[in-house]
């Protein structure tokens, strides 16, 4: 092997680009079967709770190019053991609103669509009850939360602490449900070839998927494989199996041809899942001097009839500042709504919001600076499990970025700074989440003219992980980017976890750095270390999460500083500049890395001002289900963003130092911005999105 | 989505005599809001009438310095008219701030006045709504309503309306006085712009006073010799319709408003000419002042509903604001 300049750290331009850019990669809408391909549309519940009493399907079965319609009372049964909403149309009972209640299989798209407004459907259903609050009187403590978190923490004499503290700060906060919108709708082409199955995906992990498919059909490894080389976008919506893909596989089962389902953007509001709405509040005790005694955080959220998804929305707080006294809990109320699932940071993103917040409001008690505030909280080990830290960087995120935002000198005061007509304010706000690694297979193959082939199950995306999974390979092997071909996104390549959790590099990576080392320990001990003539064929893993991760607390930080303009005629807001600082380990891809952590950040800002889903309460149903009226930040929205990160060097998270950054950047964006806000008006709207209308709510006006 | 006929048509004549005998057919200009509304059930037409090479695409001068804008001229392209930027800037403020690049480049002015409201109760076929299906209710009196109208509502019985039209565009020439130019089966007319759209009254189905079988043919625009101004308040900076927006132009003698077009969108089932607070406004002094009191007394008939009380001070605002804005100088 020879010696190359090290690749990991470099800003390699994507290797899939240039076919993405001309339109040869194919998604799972493209993928060519060698076959006429039938399309699939859904009947879809109009009630949140009830029974079907009537579904009438022979004006539809009539039409012609109609080639079957699906519906409980004959479509195939399903094997036991499946969650949530993946019993596709074996009840006859409704759990909520845009429920598949029926299918039709037909020749084209347009045959199907047509079809479906011919299947008569009638119910015996309950009034919806769809609204959040904390006062309902079926609130309850779930087991356990989301990756294993404890429901609740106590820590001291919360209540004694505050009833002390010199400054006390008492708020609660709101985030609207919101949905998890790629460009890339979730779309499933299946094709059965005698009793095995090919589904080609928009996933986020084809690993995810063959599970519940096994069990849906009552296969065995190896007469499944999910194929998913490109997905467009991805926020957690594709991380799990929803009933799309479970309904693809057996349409194309009873029809016994190719079929594609590709869910239309109005679908994507229900059948996908979506963020928890939550309300959370948020009591801080401190000292004169802004060290707090006491942090007490309490989240209330929603989950599904037929679903428990507990959000792990306090846990950021058990994390992140010091204080004797602490208190998270999380209750849920099961309302008539789709299942919930995960969205980019689930949890750590409106936590955040309202932890980050509640320390703006503190500091403007006490009149100290917010920055100054979170370094004098900084703690010395993980506050709540009182391990040290594998790493941690808060403390120089905020110091640089003030740095290259231009803090220094900043008015505390609110409402107090004009430029023409607009109020300008900054805020500031930090960012962490969850370093973790996770099991992950590999298999490198070197072919005997120096190529080499690096296979395993990991998924790009829209994150860069096809060229970051190369580049990592080439320093890994010695060898340059162009002597590696990479093979991922297909379920019969090595397992892997999938894209989530910001665990895909760190999981897959360490697989990959692992399994080299095995290939030159063979090398060099069988064959001198030269690559024999015939190849060579080695299999690694990692086996799961950090040998230290018992030992070490393991996070990413980080810190946003913006500017934030308001026009006082309008309430329009306007953020014409940010600088976000990021502690996250490793960056393998300098080019990839800002576009995730630029991603992160403006999706936090798009949270902040523009995203939320409304529901009817009346009529039960997510009113705004399209991106004309479901805002999501513009180009024109999101200013100058100077996206910075630190070098870190951590021993302890996985072979190669990284702690995932898919997440980070969106954790904490939304209260830097509701903090510049305030600062700008002097008005501290506390229920995201920050709307026109909440500027004339908040001064009394309407 | 229905399956429906494709039609061209040699002439503007034949194309009008082709719909007059076509009782569930439409135009298509640019299809930019027909063919979604297609898609969602919503427009279920037999046959479309392909009128986008019809009329004329040009905008031409008019002996009086006005402008002649045909049905079939691109929003893009009259947004960068020359003569419309620097004669009418409302105009092409007006359209920029409408919609994206992409449909700009592809919406017609005929299509873009006769476009439909964005109600979500209206666009989605399984909810009630007295515009897309009559005494079947209005979803939004009592649902999800923080983007709709506040004035001239209907607010009870079978045509119960509470949405908006969504042109911004549309704001603007009613702001100027143009004159809709319209074929039909009977010939010619002219169709003030100010009585081109309607309130939902006794029949919320009907956007318009247009006919079946009408085609608008073209756009005149009289002289407007004042400055003039498009503004438009949004949930986001791009790419959404308007919670308010506000067409304005006023010329001002010695300190005093000598004439003044005031119009909304955003607060109303049609272009909202402001009529009141343009009688408050001539004669008076050009101040900040006067300005409130006419945004008042324009604003006196508001009706908002549970979630749009908002609506009322953003509009009064930005009448301040524009006007104080055009005036500046000549106060």
């Amino acid at each position: 092997m020879t010696t190359v300049d090290r690749l990991v750290g470099a800003g390699v331009e994507r290797i899939d680009g240039p076919a993405k850019v001309r339109g040869t990669a194919p998604y799972a809408y493209e993928q060519d079967p060698g076959e006429p391909i039938c399309s699939v549309a859904v009947v879809q519940s109009t009630v949140n709770r009830g029974r079907i009493t009537r579904l009438d399907p022979t004006a539809a079965e009539a039409m012609p190019g109609v080639l079957a319609v699906l519906t409980p009372a004959n479509a195939p049964r399903l094997g036991e053991g499946l969650a949530s909403d993946l019993p596709v149309l074996q009840s006859l009972d409704v759990h909520y609103q845009g429920q598949i209640v029926a299918a039709v299989v037909a020749e084209s798209s347009e045959i199907a669509k047509a079809a479906v407004g011919a299947v008569a459907v009638e119910y015996a259903a309950h009034e919806p009850d769809v609204v959040l609050s904390t006062d309902r009187p079926d609130l309850y403590a779930p087991p356990q939360l989301m990756a294993g978190y404890e429901t609740d923490s106590v820590i001291g004499d919360v209540e004694g602490a505050l009833a002390a503290a010199a400054v006390t700060v008492d708020a609660t906060y709101e985030t609207p449900t919101q949905h998890n919108n790629p460009i890339e709708m979730h779309t499933s082409m299946a094709r059965w070839d005698g009793d095995r199955l090919t589904l080609w995906d928009a996933n986020q992990g084809p690993h995810n998927i063959v599970n519940d498919l096994m069990t849906a059909f009552g296969l065995e490894r190896g007469q499944v494989r999910v194929i998913s080389p490109y997905v467009g976008g991805a926020f957690g919506s594709k991380a799990f199996t929803h009933p799309n893909q479970i309904l693809a596989a057996m349409a194309a089962k009873v029809v016994g041809r190719t079929v594609v389902f590709e869910l239309t953007r109005q679908q994507m509001f229900c059948l996908v899942g979506h963020r928890t709405p939550t309300i959370q509040r948020v009591r801080l005790g401190a000292d004169a001097e802004g060290r707090l005694t006491a942090i007490s955080h309490e989240v209330v959220e929603h989950t599904s009839r037929i679903s428990e998804f507990a959000e792990q929305t306090a846990t950021p707080t058990r994390v992140l500042y010091a204080a004797p006294h602490r208190r998270t809990t999380h209750r849920l109320a099961r309302l008539d709504v789709p299942p919930p699932t995960i969205m980019r940071a689930p949890g750590e993103t409106p936590g955040m919001f309202a932890l980050e917040s509640a320390m703006d409001e503190l500091a403007h008690s006490l009149g100290i600076d917010p920055v100054e505030l979170r370094v004098r909280n900084e703690p010395e080990r993980d506050p709540e499990r009182d391990v040290p830290w594998s790493s941690r960087n808060l403390v120089a995120c905020l110091r640089t970025g003030a740095e290259r935002f231009g803090w220094a000198g900043r008015d505390l005061r609110p409402g107090v700074r004009e430029d023409g007509r607009w109020l300008v304010g900054t805020g500031v706000a930090a960012a962490t989440y969850p370093a973790r690694r996770r099991k992950a297979e590999c298999r490198i193959t070197g072919h005997g003219d120096g190529r080499w082939t690096v296979e395993i199950d990991g998924s790009d995306i829209g994150t860069g992980a096809w060229t970051a999974l190369t580049q990592i390979s080439a320093d890994a092997l010695g060898v340059g980017l162009g002597a590696v071909e990479l093979r991922i996104g297909d379920s019969d390549l090595p397992f892997a976890g999938g894209a989530g959790g910001s665990t895909g590099l760190a999981s897959w990576g360490s697989a990959i750095v692992l399994t080299a080392r095995e290939v030159r320990r063979q090398l060099d001990e069988r064959y001198g270390g030269q690559l024999p003539a015939d190849g060579i064929v080695v299999k690694g893993e990692v086996p799961g999460p950090s040998p230290h991760a018992e030992q070490y607390s393991m996070h990413a930080f980080g810190a946003h500083f913006v500017e934030v303009r308001v026009d006082r005629d309008t309430g329009e807001v306007r953020l014409p500049r940010a600088s976000s600082v990021y502690a996250a380990g490793t960056i393998v891809n300098a080019r990839t890395a800002r576009s995730q952590f630029l991603g992160g950040f403006s999706m936090g800002v798009s949270m902040a001002l523009h995203e939320g889903t409304i529901a009817d309460e009346r009529l039960g149903h997510y009113v705004n289900h399209d991106l004309a009226e479901y805002h999501v930040a513009t180009n024109a929205d999101i200013g100058d963003i100077d996206i910075h990160w630190l070098d870190e060097d951590d021993p302890y998270v996985n072979e190669l130092g990284i702690k995932g950054i898919g997440e980070i950047g969106i954790t904490g964006a939304a209260a830097a911005v509701a903090n510049a806000y305030w600062h700008a008006t002097g008005l501290r709207v506390r229920d995201l999105p920050i709307t026109p209308d909440k500027y004339f709510r908040a001064l009394g006006q309407g | 989505m229905r399956e429906f006929r494709y039609e061209r048509a040699a002439d503007p004549a034949s194309a009008v005599a082709l719909l007059a005998a076509e009782p569930e057919g439409a135009f298509l200009g640019g299809g930019t809001n027909l063919v979604d509304l297609m898609k969602l059930g919503v427009a279920t037409p037999d046959v479309l009438v392909d009128v986008r090479r019809l009329t004329s695409a040009e905008v031409a001068e008019l002996p009086d310095g006005g402008l002649r804008i045909g049905a079939a001229v691109p929003n893009a392209d009259l947004a960068a008219d020359r003569r419309v930027r620097e004669r009418f800037p409302v105009l092409s403020q007006a359209l920029l701030a409408g919609a994206s690049g992409q449909l700009r480049n592809r919406a017609t002015t005929g299509g873009n006045l006769l476009q439909r409201t964005r109600c979500s109760y209206f666009t989605d076929v399984t909810r009630p709504c007295n515009k897309r299906s009559p005494g079947s209710g209005c979803g939004a009196l009592q649902g999800v309503h923080r983007n709709h109208a506040v004035l001239g509502q209907t607010l009870e019985g079978p045509a119960t309306c509470v949405a908006t039209h969504p042109s911004d565009m549309a704001v603007a020439l009613a702001a100027l006085d143009a004159v809709i130019r319209v074929l039909g089966p009977d010939g010619e007319r002219e169709v003030p712009m100010a009585e081109l759209h309607r309130l939902p009254g006794d029949d919320a189905t009907r956007d318009t006073t247009l006919r079946h079988g009408e085609l608008v043919t073209a756009i005149d625009l009289p002289p407007l010799g004042m400055p003039s101004r498009y503004r438009k308040v949004r949930d986001r900076a791009s790419f959404a319709f308007a919670l308010v927006s506000i067409a304005a132009a006023v010329r001002v003698a010695d300190g005093v408003v000598d004439d003044v077009r005031l119009a909304f969108g955003g607060v109303a089932h049609k272009p909202w000419r402001a009529t009141t607070a343009e009688d408050a406004l001539r004669g008076r002094p050009a101040t900040e002042e006067s300005f409130a009191a006419a945004a008042d007394a324009e604003l006196a008939a508001a009706t908002p509903l549970r979630d749009n009380a908002f609506k009322v001070p953003l509009a009064r605002n930005l009448v301040v604001r524009t006007l104080l804005q055009l005036t500046e100088g000549a106060r």
